[in-house]
């Protein structure tokens, strides 16, 4: 692997969104990631997506309106067209409840399921409810790459970014599952973070980010109980570089990816 | 975008194992939908099962990751030479500048489905059922890639039906901008409840085999498929012939999670930005491969849309009345598909449509068409408003 070759893949951070236990926002988990504040673990409170229609607003389930309100958050401060707003949307795996619900059902003697449902257990049900919410017409995908899934989708947006030299909205969330699948997918709880991404350095940008793919150990956290966290939920293995960001300094850091390969951030702010 | 070569390509549905037998079902106009039989599925409708799946097993060391979708997976990497052309590739490359990028949206859901059945006492799921290698998206991924012994980077997309159209763009974006050198893209999707008895619910299933475009089409036959691509840069030493990726278009409806934007606005951007990425006009392309599910809005909505941009004046058709519906593997399915059109100047019919319906103002193929064909158009719609057309090309001669 060339580390040393100069990267195409960069972006600014025009804007950031998060909710998670005890994070209710960008601000306040900045005050925590920079150790301004102590981190006291609360179960995730997710205020319903302001900009559905009612009807979609009903239909929705806990997952879809975690990521649309971390999506929400970061755009809440911008003027960008959010109708040609490209987005990323990487979850570890669909909603959990639909799941259990679908396969009690289909284990059971009547095997009715309820066709809403249906259409809501894609895993792109989000990036679908997004763009009607925000009648965008842009593309917009949603990936997995398990534990990694927040570094495929950052890897996803930023060659989006790159080739298109337009902004991107990644949206990584997870959320916990029921059981008895919790048992065999442990995800600690609810967490959602969104990276506006933009082509050039705006006002108010954030930091300039550089990625490269490398083979080396991915940053961990030294405090708990944010090391937990990080670890605990697919969207929060972003941790590292959100801490990063809320310092405000520059540095590197290195997120878990794949077995044998890592996604490094040279962050400038 | 630079074009890329389709260097290498395989598929496995309903219809056949592999490339001589996918276009012989074609040539022939042979259809592979039969009457649901499917483990305890009790629906009227017909289904493109693929024979024998589960009668494979999985190499020892990739155990864990058994179920139905990586089986099929297995059968389709097993086809055409494609394993050795990936190690080939991994040979020139080296195997970190491979990446590895497909399109489920089922993944290995009948896993747990299955699992579901043997919960203990106290509601807890058996000993035996690995959740991270079998029902997450990512199971085909991470599959995949030790199969192939790559070590690239990776990502599942699952945007329902499209999936496995939007991974092409997802490997041509880390291409172009030189974070791999090739990649290995596809899509695998297999039955299971979960599907059979949602579209069901959503009264989406045909009854009888389905009918795209047909004046009485009533819905979709699920299918299911494994079909993958070796993407590579286009090199001088390319073979006369070499089929290339030139456009990828995609979309959004921000309509209806379900029913398509009844104008087809949504599937008409789709195509028109494929034909832009490629420097196209709707006069070059020959002959297109429809999503055509067989559900009357689908269709209706698909032919306002391709009559927006093209009129009547190509040849189109779909071939899931021969494979069925493969949902997130259909992408890539129709895209080899599209392929071998290009390769054996065939554009193939649409089976099972006996009466194009006269108010979708499209050149609907009943029979096939030998035609030298350039420039072929391949769309995918999902659920969500999730749209894409690929466009590939060959030259002629």
């Amino acid at each position: 692997m060339a580390e040393c070759a100069p990267s195409r893949l960069n972006a600014y951070v025009r804007a950031i969104g998060v909710l998670g236990p005890g994070l209710r926002d960008w601000p306040s988990a900045a005050a925590v990631l920079a150790g301004r504040e102590p981190y006291t673990p609360q179960p995730t409170e997710t205020p319903p997506p302001v900009t559905l229609p009612p009807a979609e607003r009903r239909r929705i389930g806990a997952t879809v309106r975690l990521a649309l309100s971390a999506a929400q958050q970061a755009l809440a401060a911008t003027d960008l067209d959010v109708a040609q707003l490209a987005t990323v949307f990487a979850a570890s795996g669909g909603d959990g409840a639909i799941c259990h619900e679908f396969c009690a059902t289909l284990a059971s003697s009547d095997r009715q399921i309820s066709p809403t449902r249906f259409h809501n257990s894609v895993h792109n049900a989000a990036s679908g409810y997004w763009s009607i919410a925000m009648r965008s017409t842009a593309p917009s995908t949603a990936l997995s790459a398990y534990d990694g899934s927040f570094a495929a989708g950052l890897l996803e947006a930023l060659a989006q970014l790159t080739v298109r030299t337009a902004p991107v909205l990644l949206v990584s969330y997870d959320s916990a599952y029921p059981e008895p699948l919790h048992a065999k997918r442990p995800i600690a709880a609810a967490f959602a973070c969104a990276l506006l991404l933009v082509p050039r350095p705006e006002t108010g940008a954030r930091a300039r980010i550089e990625a490269r793919l490398v083979q080396a150990p991915g940053d961990t956290l030294e405090e708990e109980p944010l090391e937990s966290l990080r670890r605990g939920v697919p969207a929060a293995r972003g941790l590292p570089l959100l801490r990063q960001l809320a310092r405000g300094e520059r540095g590197r850091v290195v997120i878990d990816y794949l077995s044998g390969l890592q996604l490094a951030l040279e962050v400038v702010p | 975008m630079r074009p890329l070569a389709l260097s290498h390509f395989t598929a496995t549905s309903a219809i056949g194992r592999g490339l001589e037998a996918t276009l012989a079902a074609l040539r022939a106009r042979r259809g592979a939908l039969a009457p649901c039989a499917f483990e305890t599925v009790a629906l009227e409708t017909w289904i493109g099962e693929v024979p024998q799946v589960d009668a494979l097993r999985l190499p020892a060391p990739l155990a864990r990751f058994e179920c139905r979708n990586n089986r099929l997976a297995q059968l389709g990497l097993a086809q055409d030479g494609f394993i050795a052309a990936v190690e080939a590739c991994a040979a020139r490359y080296g195997p970190h500048r491979i990446g590895v990028f497909l399109g489920t949206s089922t993944s290995g859901t009948l896993q747990t489905e299955l699992a579901y059945r043997r919960r203990g006492p106290d509601g807890a799921l058996p000993q035996d059922f690995l959740y991270a290698s079998t029902h997450n998206p990512f199971s085909l991924g991470d599959f995949v890639r030790r199969s192939l012994a790559l070590a690239g980077p990776a990502a599942v997309v699952s945007t329902a039906c499209s999936s496995s159209a939007k991974v092409f763009g997802s490997a041509a974006r880390l291409i172009e901008t030189g974070v791999i050198d090739a990649a290995v893209v596809g899509g695998v999707d297999s039955l299971c409840l979960t599907t059979l008895y949602g579209f069901h619910a959503l009264q989406l299933v045909a009854r009888d085999p389905c009918r795209p475009f047909d004046v009485a089409r009533d819905g979709i036959s699920i299918g299911e498929a494994a079909a993958f691509a070796l993407l590579e840069p286009l090199g001088s030493d390319a073979p006369p012939g070499t089929v290339r990726l030139t456009g990828i278009g995609e979309s959004s409806d921000a309509y209806h999670m379900s029913s398509p934007h009844p104008e087809g606005l949504g599937a008409r951007a789709a195509m028109l930005a494929a034909l832009a990425e490629a420097g196209r006009r709707p006069e070059d392309i020959d002959y297109i491969n429809l999503h055509g599910t067989g559900t009357p809005s689908n269709d209706a909505a698909e032919a306002r849309a391709v009559a927006s941009v093209f009129g009547t004046r190509v040849p189109v058709s779909s071939t899931k009345g021969a494979t069925g519906h493969a949902l997130g593997a259909a992408g890539a399915l129709e895209a080899v598909i599209s392929a071998l059109a290009l390769r054996h100047a065939l554009a193939p019919a649409g089976i099972n449509t006996t009466t194009p319906d006269p108010a979708l103002a499209v050149d609907y193929l009943t029979d096939n068409r030998a035609q030298e064909l350039s420039c072929v158009l391949s769309n995918s719609f999902g659920f969500g408003g999730s749209n894409c057309s690929l466009l590939l090309e060959r030259a002629c001669g």
